[in-house]
This record gives structure tokens, sequence and C-alpha cells, in this order.
């Protein structure tokens, strides 16, 4: 009994290992995408233009209001059809859902980080007769970012877990190859399932450690409202 | 937009919105599911046994840091093949214990949170009047704890009803499922999980205007005004 | 500007100085409510001005106007013959753009209640990171002038530390030496010892004595200190209910007032 699940572990290991390249690359992808859009999309919602904070403001509850999963399914299979051409591959897909629903998400933290610097931060650099993009580059957004960084840990563990949903369209991340070895071999399924939650986890505690640290980082040096 | 055809979308949609109740039902059952284990959590992390309490926040980490889908996965495909223990499971059932378990790990933090949040001079004062400790729960502490966690609360509500088209992936036929069907059986994805797309937004967005208005009602209630106006003075 | 000249006229008769900011019929109102209800105010450069009053009475947003913090709902401000709040165009006055604010504002220099030093700075970096980018000086020069600055108020050998590091009174220091940098013409001062603990009110004090002493630049301080108003202020400026109910040299208003309301306001003080 120990032994054939030694023996299984031995099996699964180096297949499940090479899953693990594109759930990382699908990480680190989506998640600088997924970063990016919450800036632009966090900035645009507190723009003057009105046309502007209207589309962002669309965008960011379209995405908030609806399921990662059916965005990657549309993103997947909708797109070609509405627009008669293919995203060109399951990468772009699966790291452009990713990282637009998370964007969306995170845009709040931007927008809400932003909002909670100290008003008096304003009215200091104003008095230093700074211009309205001096203050935001060396007054707000500094202190700002720094309340960002937990949330933004927080939310890179859900976009690891969120990966997982690629292997839907077909990407070989390592639930992939989980449903394919469970496939050839039933019996050993728990192993295998666990095997690959195992796997997750241990991607998952680096970033765990990281969010700790973010979160003892942030409590210094903000001035919030 | 020339791919769009409305006839493909009026004859999904009535087909589709059938598995609403599904999406709904499943949502909810999750979510009581999720309430109630988070609770178990929410105690058993507040066992005061070292080697106990180390044990309950790793696995409470371990479920809450892999992903739900990878333990769907596993409750309805292999926990039947698990020794002794293993039993079949219908996908419905699956699904509230797969996502139900993820969840309740984040409630009990919203549970903690709001037990957290009580003054300690609230404990200090009910030691101080002798009261009992069932007294000191139910009369003092839960009573203040619980108001500020039910925005939160109703929060998960919402974004476990986005997370449960997940179970369509193991044979839960919600509106996710029926959409992808009739996309498999004519080829056509675009109007179905477009129709997808639109009741979720159509249901989310209105739950989330109602909780941001119960969260403001909420702090005007318990006076965060007053907090934040004290550390405003504090500023640096 | 006929309204300007006139203004300016008067002013050259009672002194020689051209003022260095005028005031004209400026109204604020938040709201429904007026705080502000016609200020009509000239200060001269190196004039040394205290502003007195119960709370509520639009002191603060006097000088927070000038600061451009808080806009006028009418009437016109003048810093140095530019038109603050306003610009022409075609010959006739528009509202300002940011870029005129930032123009005029320059000659303005302004210390909080609440210090609002930048956090996550040291206070070295508080101190020059204006003079580089809005002056657009050398790192340099901004360094050693800040540097300098700081030891003036007492601090130069807390130039690395964080504000977070600092007293109140400390902080309050720096917040001067980082206004002083930038050379403005016209200071202003919102209440700076208010938010103090009673023991560091002192400290904060003698480094507005030493500037005011220095005598170049013209000082706006709204204060509840009566002592100090009557020791450094050429002139005190009792304001209520939205307007300028008395002024004169300290020696009169705080010693000798003749409104009835200064009079109770002045005694609540000094019991």
């Amino acid at each position: 009994m120990i032994s054939t699940l030694i023996d299984t572990i031995i099996d699964v290991f180096p297949i499940l290992m090479k899953g693990m390249k594109i759930t990382i690359v699908v990480l680190v992808l989506s998640s600088i995408f997924a970063y990016l859009f919450a800036f632009i999309a966090g900035l645009c919602r507190m723009s003057q233009n009105v046309l502007l904070r209207k589309f962002t403001g669309f965008y960011v509850e379209v995405f908030r209001g609806t399921s990662l999963i059916v965005q990657l399914f549309w993103l997947y299979y909708a797109i070609p059809m509405l627009f008669g051409f293919d995203l060109g591959s399951d990468m772009l897909a699966g790291v452009l859902a990713i990282a637009l629903n998370y964007g969306a998400y995170m845009s709040e933290i931007v927008r809400g980080s932003i909002l909670s610097v100290a008003e008096g931060q304003t009215e200091a650099a104003t008095a230093l007769n700074m211009s309205r993009f001096q203050r935001m580059r060396l007054v707000i957004l500094p202190q700002a970012i720094r309340m960002m960084l937990p949330e933004f840990g927080n939310y890179l563990i859900l976009m690891l877990k969120s990966t997982s949903l690629v292997a839907l369209i077909g990407m070989t991340d390592i639930l992939y190859y989980g449903n394919i070895l469970r496939g050839g071999n039933i019996s050993q399924g728990p192993t295998i399932y666990l095997l690959v939650l195992v796997f997750y986890f241990i991607l998952a505690l680096p970033l765990i450690a990281l969010t700790k640290k973010l979160e003892k980082m942030s409590k210094k040096g903000v001035a919030v409202q | 937009m020339s791919n769009w055809d409305w006839e493909v979308f009026f004859d999904a949609f009535p087909m589709i919105i059938q598995g609403l109740g599904i999406t709904v039902g499943l949502t909810i059952a999750c979510y009581i599911f999720a309430l109630i284990f988070g609770f178990f959590w929410t105690v058993a992390d507040r066992i005061p046994i070292k080697p106990i309490h180390w044990v309950i926040r790793w696995i409470m980490e371990f479920i809450r840091s892999t992903p739900p889908l990878v333990q769907l996965f596993f409750i309805f495909y292999a926990w039947p093949v698990v020794p002794y223990v293993g039993v079949a499971l219908d996908p419905f059932t699956s699904a509230v214990i797969g996502l139900g378990l993820h969840y309740s790990t984040y409630i009990s933090e919203v549970y903690r949170s709001g037990i957290e949040g009580v003054a300690p001079g609230q404990w200090e004062a009910s030691t101080a009047l002798n009261l009992s400790t069932k007294q000191k729960w139910m009369k003092v502490i839960l009573p203040q704890a619980i108001p500020p966690t039910i925005p939160m609360l109703g929060n998960y509500l919402i974004i476990m009803f986005k997370e449960v088209p997940l179970a369509s992936t193991i044979g839960v036929v919600g509106i996710l499922h029926l959409a992808n069907d009739y996309g498999a059986q004519y080829w056509r994805y675009l109007e179905p999980l477009t129709i997808v797309a639109i009741l979720f937004l159509v249901l989310s967005y209105p739950s989330a205007i109602l909780i941001n208005k119960l969260e403001k009602k909420m702090n005007q209630r318990f006076n965060k005004k007053d907090v934040l106006e004290e550390t405003k003075g504090a500023a640096i | 500007m006929a309204e300007v000249e006139t203004a300016s006229t008067q002013y050259t008769a009672a002194n020689n100085a051209e003022p260095i900011v005028k005031y004209l019929d400026v109204h604020k109102s938040f709201g429904d409510v007026e705080v502000l209800k016609g200020i009509n105010l000239e200060i001269k450069p190196a004039e040394k001005v205290a502003v007195i009053g119960p709370s509520g009475s639009g002191k603060t947003t006097i000088i927070r106007m000038l600061m451009t913090l808080e806009k006028p709902t009418s009437g016109k401000i003048i810093v140095d013959g530019n038109y603050l709040w306003h610009m022409e165009k075609d010959g006739k006055l528009v509202p300002a753009n940011e870029k005129h604010l930032r123009e005029v504002r320059g000659d303005i220099g302004m210390v909080f209640q609440h210090f609002n030093l930048f956090p996550h700075m040291t206070i070295l970096e508080n101190c020059m990171t204006a003079p580089i980018h809005v002056k657009k000086e050398d790192k340099q020069t901004a360094k050693q002038r800040s540097i300098e600055m700081l030891e003036k108020v007492g601090l130069g050998d807390k130039i690395d530390n964080y504000p977070s590091q600092l007293s109140g009174g400390q902080k309050q220091r720096v917040a001067m030496a980082r206004a002083l940098v930038m050379r403005p013409k016209v200071m202003l001062f919102d209440e700076v010892t208010s938010a103090l603990d009673p023991e560091l009110v002192g400290e904060v004090l003698e480094v507005i004595r030493d500037i005011a002493k220095e005598g170049e630049m013209a000082m706006v301080l709204v204060t509840h200190e009566m002592d100090f108003a009557l020791d450094i202020a050429d002139r005190v400026l009792f304001l209520d209910k939205g307007v300028i109910a008395e002024q004169g040299p300290p020696s009169e208003v705080i010693e000798n007032p003749k409104n009835e309301r200064l009079q109770n306001f002045l005694h609540r003080f000094r019991s």
C-alpha cells in the first residue's frame, strides 16, 4: 500500500513538473498585464474626461460582474466567432482573461488607495507649488502603492489559483497533466490530485510569505486619511 | 459584429435560462455550507493547544491557497476511490462540498475579523461585570461582532455566485453548462456564452450595489467616521 | 483693472512699499454658508500679520485661498501685482488655469496645523524634493540649502530620519524648513502650534520668531497664541463672523480692544 503510493508519486512527479512551466508562465504574464490594466483603469476612472471615466467604469463592472470562467470561454470560443479571427493561441486567451478579470478587481484597489492618501498630502504638495502630475508622481503614488502592495500580493495568490482554469482550454499546465494521469489510472486519482494540490501549494507558499512581508512594509510611510 | 445572430440568441435564451435555478440553488447551498463550516474553522482556530492550532492553520492555508477547480476534481473524481472512506457523490453535492469548503476558509477570516474588531475594553468590561462566558459572548461580544461582518459576508455571496460555474466542469447543469452544450451541438458559442455573461452581470451587479449601500450604512452606525477623524489628527 | 489701481494708490499714500498681497472684496461660501463676507486686505512685503478670532470665523479660509487650496466665491486676490485666481485673456479677466496658478503661487509658502510631512521621504528629501522638481535646482545645491535650513531650525542631526521618528515639535520645524527652502515672499502659518503638546509649543514659536527677525519675508499667522502675536506681529486682524472686525498694531488690538466681541474673545483667553 505504502510502496504503491511511493511508486505513484515517483511516476507522477516528473510529469506534473512538465506542467509547472506553463502554470508559471501563465501566472507571470497574466499578473504583469493585470497590474498594468489595474493602474491604467484605476487612473482612468479618476480622469476628468467623462467619456474615459464611463468607458473604464463599464470595463470594470463587466469584468467584476461576470465569472472568470465565463470570460475565459468567451475569449476562447466566442471572440473568433464574433470577429471572424482567432486570438491566435490559447495562451493569449488564457493570459488575457485572467489579466482583464483581475485587472478590473485591482483597479478598484489602485483607485481606493490613491483616494485614501490623506488630503493634507496633496495640500502640502500644492503649497510647494508642485504640478498635478508632480503631486501624483512624487507624493501620492509612492504612498498609495505602499497601501496597494499587500492587496496585490493577495491577488497574486488568487491569480495563481485561477491559472488552473487554462487546463479547460487545453493548455498543458499542472492540472492538465493531472487530469491525463488520472485518466490513465483511475484508482490512483486521490494521490494524483493531492499531488497536484501540493504543487500549487508549493507555488503559493513564497507568495504567501511575500504578502505577509508586504503587509509589514506597507504599515510604514503612509499618511492615511 | 457581422457574425452576431439574434435568431440564435433567442433560440438559446429559453434553453439556458432553465439552468438558472441550478446555478442560484448551488450558490445558496455552497454559501450555507461555507457559513457553517467557516464557524467550525473559527472555533477550531481558537483551541489553545499549540500543535492542534498549528495543524488547523496549515490545513486552512492549504485549502485557501490551492485552486478550487482542482479541489472539485478531487472530490468528484478521486474521492470515490479513496480506500475505506471514499463514496461516490453526485456533481451537485460534490460542488457544494468542494466550493463550500474552499470558501469556508475565507468566511472564517470574516468571523475572526468581526470578533477581533470588538474593542478590548468590551471584554474587560464584561469581566468586570462578572458575566459568565456564555453571557459574555451572547450579550456583549457577538451582538457587536456580527453586524460589521454582514456586508463582507454579502460580498462573499456574490463572489461565490461567480465561482459556481466552475461546477459545470464536473457536470452540474447550470447556465454555463447549458450554454456549452448548446455551443457544442450547433457550433455557436458566441450568443450562448454572451447570454451567460449577461445573466451573471444582471444578477451580480445590483447585488453588489446593494451590499455597498449596506456597508455604508453599517459604517455610519458604528461611527467609523470618528475613528477616521482621530487618525487624521495623528497624520504625519 | 481700475479697481486695483485705486486700491494701490490708497496704499502708497499710507506707505511707500507696494503691497505684496491684496484681497479685493473676497467672499467665500461653503454650500449655503458664507464664511467670508467681503475681505479687503493688503499685506506689505516683510509685514508680519497675525489673524485671530473665534473658531469658524474664517481665519484659516483666508490663508487657504491665498495658497490656492480654496477657491474664492467672488472677489480678487493679487499677489505681487498679478491676479491669483484670474488671468487676462483678450483683455478680459477669465478664471485662471493650473499653469497660471502655479506661476503666481510660487511666491507663497505654507505651514500646516497637522504638519503634512511626506511620510515616505526622509527629512532631507522632504526639504529638497520641491526645489529639485519645482524650481529645477541641481541636486547638490538643493541638498546643501536644505541641510543649511534644517540646521537653522535645529534639526541638522536628523536629516536622514523619517517623519514618524520625530516629535510633533520637530515635525513642525521640518515643515517650516521645507517651506523656507522654496524662498517664498509670503509665508502662511495655519495654527501651527494647535496640534502640539503644550511642552513642544515653545520650540516651534522660537523658530518662527527667528524667521520673523530676518525680516525679508511677509508672514501671515493664524494663531491662538496671543502673547506671541503681541510679540512678533506688526499688525493684528480680528476676524469675526466673516469680516475683519478690528485691526491695528498689537498694542492697540490686543492690549486695548474697542470691539466688544473682541474684548470677550480676549477675556476668554486671558482667564
